[in-house]
């Protein structure tokens, strides 16, 4: 059985992080309960002419999906595999207010071939001729692990040596509106926002677009390897300890050889308590990351989570702002990552150098 | 007629986000599809809401559309003819 | 190449409410598209649908919902067809094997989300139906009622999803990831969709005519079907019936154009290329194709021409698109069409593609016309969606 390394990254965030090392102009943002991408300059990467009908979430995947392939010094892959929750939900929205605000009349097709969810994998497939396996997830916060299965799947069977293979998601204004209706979104005036002591449910809202190249064969590039990657739709909190442990013991580990772990605390005080019980008890002598406070929450946020462990493991180093405690490792080589929303879809990621 | 055309060139650039063309970049001859102005398929939708909401043309195959929109100048010449606003 | 084992089936669509009223339908002709009548919508008499004989009340009463349920039809229809699915394949305990959900959908719980987007700020009875937007929530929702905990997530490449979750459902199991899975997909028919496809200019005010010279379009329509995917060794230790088996699949991309498919079908070509390498079988194998033929002038040119590279010089077995029985139903498509080929197999008929007269003048190609009987060893499945999507299945007799 052949393995999946990550040979290649490239990142839109919410944060600074297509031209910069590794977050040194990373800002923790307290005040904003939405945040957005700082957008990269597009006509460097995409032709005008082509970029006039994309969505934001299109402008991002291909730049995203662009750095990574450079990164990785890749020209082609075989297979292009996305993780979105929502797809490119502004052009959803334009379409439908568009449906309802005018009866049903005058509607373009335009924002309608946006809103379809595969609309960036199907793009970035354009944009690069790529004739290959393209497939898009769309199941919550599990998007992109689903995604990051269905590569390393093939990988390891060989049906493919190379996969691009990404998370992305775009903010659209009347649903943030109806996120903060639902408490899936902070208040306003709750603020400032303290995302370790949170004291209500909800969480700050992000958007971006994170790509990985991942090949079958280690390179100059590489980051890391992706051992093994898990999705589970439902546990309760009492059996979360059982279960990292169990999924560390099938690929012959133990919690005390975990370097690091990357917990996708999202400032949710009803549901914060999955990673609390891990960074309490199982993991309380293990260096602890987070990364929402940086890119805010969405569908595909532990795509941003990914790409920070593998620059962690490139880079043998780890950002003070990303820091849950104050445990340190001479070496950051076994890298496990847990993230789940509101108790369900849950996803534990294990990587190593 | 030239008010027309000129309504039309302005109405193409901001409808279809064509950001880097000015209205003098269309000649009232040019191809809107294939090599001229570079168009497609999708556009071409675009234009037949165009004629529908603005100047009340219905067209109900978009294989029509192939004639009525190979210039400004075919372009405005149906729609001066068949126009119902 | 045995392929992987098909034990259970569940179906809800506008020519039945079961597997048995589903091929009754397709056995009799029984055609279901009708004017829109569920959906409140401007569109309604010009456009015929393939709508669920079933409001969604009556939907909630038979699936038992607790009365504060936020389930959006889609969700409805999926977890009706996915319990169906899971009885017929005599499953007791859901979690007792590593068991998996996979699910397609292209717009979720859009018809909640259009029912009420301007309401939430104004009653708070509806905030509950916000969350049904997200594409997951259709599958969340089906694994909450089958008591499922296991893998669940949810696949959308438009009008090709449910195939591609049939083809990620045999891949989890033949990689020994997960020994059953649960495949399909569900979409109810909702304005947004009937308004995008209108803006597309690909809809027919007339019944779809797949395959037809004066084909002008396609009816959509609303489904949810469900297959019971198991491993071998489960098939072995309870002694299951297996009613047919996935043997080949492929998923290419067309990279030619956002909504359109390329001239000669490369992307189509290219799947169905690959199902064949798969399941070890020749094109000449093959005994009926249940095309994609949606009746749009574009798709069934470029899939026919696709179908000519593959058979070259030989002779194009039997082939029929059951979209004038059904209508399109976009993300469950490829679900009901996978049923319609298991039933193929196991009653040895191809079923007639309706509303044919004028053979197309781009290449000399028919489908059948009339119920046919024949021994049929191996089915081939087409299903193609925007974004370039192609996929094919192969589904075989288990021997």
């Amino acid at each position: 059985m052949k393995k999946t390394y990550i040979n290649g990254v490239g990142c839109i965030s919410t944060q600074k992080t297509f031209d910069t090392v590794f977050l040194e102009d990373a800002v923790y943002n307290q005040n904003d309960n939405i945040l957005s991408v700082v957008s990269p300059v597009y006509k460097d990467f995409i032709a005008p002419a082509a970029a006039r009908r994309m969505a934001k979430g299109v402008k991002n995947g291909i730049v995203a999906s662009a750095l990574a392939m450079k990164d990785a010094q890749a020209e082609n892959v075989d297979a292009i595999i996305t993780g979105t929750g929502l797809g490119c939900i502004e052009d959803s929205e334009k379409f439908l207010k568009n449906i309802l605000d005018n009866n049903e009349e005058f509607l373009t097709p335009t924002a309608f071939i946006q809103s379809t969810h595969n609309t960036v994998g199907a793009q970035i497939a354009l944009t690069m001729q790529c004739k290959g396996y393209n497939f898009t997830y769309v199941n919550g916060v599990v998007s992109f692990e689903s995604a990051l299965l269905d590569a390393k799947m093939q990988l390891e069977e060989n049906e493919a040596s190379s996969i691009l293979v990404g998370g992305v998601d775009e903010n659209g204004d009347y649903t943030m509106e109806l996120f903060k209706l639902a408490q899936r979104v902070k208040q306003e005036s709750e603020q400032p926002f303290h995302l370790l002591t949170p004291k209500t449910i909800g969480a700050v809202h992000g958007e971006g677009a994170s790509f990985f190249v991942l090949e079958n064969e280690k390179k100059d590039t590489t980051y890391a390897e992706i051992l093994d990657v898990e999705i589970i739709n439902t546990l309760q909190e009492n059996e979360i300890e059982t279960h990292i442990t169990a999924f560390l013991k099938s690929n012959g580990l133990q919690v005390s050889d975990v370097d690091a772990i990357v917990l996708g605390f999202n400032g949710d005080v009803k549901f914060d308590s999955y990673y609390r019980t891990l960074s309490e008890n199982t993991f309380s002598d293990t260096p602890q990351l987070y990364y929402k406070h940086l890119c805010g929450e969405y569908d595909t946020a532990s795509a941003f989570g990914l790409w920070m462990a593998s620059k962690v493991i490139k880079l043998q180093e780890i950002p003070e702002i990303v820091k849950v405690n104050s445990v340190k490792r001479t070496a950051y080589n076994t890298v496990v990552l847990y993230n789940q929303l509101s108790g369900k879809n849950h996803s534990f990621t294990l990587l190593s150098k | 007629m030239e008010a027309l055309k000129l309504e039309l060139k302005n109405k193409i650039i901001t409808t279809l986000n064509l950001e880097d063309i000015a209205v003098e970049d269309i000649a009232d001859t040019d191809a809107l599809f294939g090599d001229g102005l570079g168009l497609d398929s999708i556009d071409a939708l675009e234009l037949i809401v165009i004629l529908d909401k603005d100047y009340g043309i219905k067209l109900v195959d978009p294989k029509e559309g192939k004639t009525i929109f190979q210039s400004i100048e075919s372009m405005a010449a149906y729609i001066s003819a068949n126009r119902t606003k | 190449m045995k392929g992987v084992a098909i034990t259970g089936m569940g179906i809800i669509s506008s020519i039945g409410n079961s597997v048995e009223e589903n091929l009754d339908s397709l056995l009799h002709e029984n055609r279901a598209i009708t004017r829109v009548q569920n959906i409140t919508t401007i569109h309604a008499d010009i456009n015929k649908v393939g709508e669920i004989k079933k409001t969604n009340p009556e939907l909630i009463a038979e699936l038992d919902l607790p009365a504060d349920n936020n389930f959006s039809r889609t969700a409805m229809i999926g977890t009706f067809a996915a319990k169906q699915a899971v009885e017929n394949a005599g499953i007791t305990a859901i979690n007792e094997f590593r068991t998996g959900l996979i699910s397609a959908t292209s717009v979720g719980g859009m018809d909640m989300t259009e029912k009420y987007y301007y309401d939430y700020f104004e009653k708070p009875e509806l905030v509950k139906y916000i969350s049904c937007h997200d594409g997951g929530d259709v599958a969340d929702k089906i694994a909450s009622e089958l008591g499922l905990k296991g893998m669940v997530t949810t696949i959308s490449t438009a009008c090709s999803s449910a195939a591609n979750s049939i083809m990620l459902g045999a891949r989890l199991i033949k990689s020994g990831k997960l020994d059953r899975v649960i495949v399909g997909g569900a979409d109810a028919l909702a304005k947004f969709t009937i308004n995008g496809f209108k803006t597309l200019m690909i809809l027919s005010d007339d019944y779809n005519q797949p395959f037809d010279n004066n084909r002008k379009g396609l009816n959509l329509g609303e489904a949810a079907a469900y297959l019971v995917l198991e491993s071998d060794e489960i098939v072995k230790k309870q002694n299951k019936k297996v009613l047919a088996r996935v043997s080949g699949y492929g998923n290419a991309n067309d990279a030619f154009h956002q909504t359109a498919s390329s001239e000669n079908g490369d992307g189509a070509y290219l799947a169905m290329k690959k199902a064949f390498e798969v399941s070890g079988l020749k094109p000449s194998e093959i005994d009926y194709i249940n095309v994609h033929g949606t009746a749009t002038p574009n798709n069934d040119l470029s899939e026919g021409r696709a179908i000519l590279r593959i058979y070259g010089e030989e002779k194009v077995p039997d082939f029929s698109s059951t979209k004038p029985f059904t209508g399109h139903t976009l993300a469950a498509a490829a679900a009901i069409e996978a049923v319609y080929s298991v039933l193929a197999i196991q009653n040895n008929v191809v079923y007639p593609n309706m509303n044919f007269k004028t053979p197309m003048e781009e290449f000399d190609l028919q489908p059948q016309t009339s119920l046919k009987n024949k021994n049929i060893d191996h089915v081939l499945s087409n299903s193609f969606g925007f974004g370039g999507n192609c996929s094919t299945l192969i589904f075989s007799k288990s021997e």
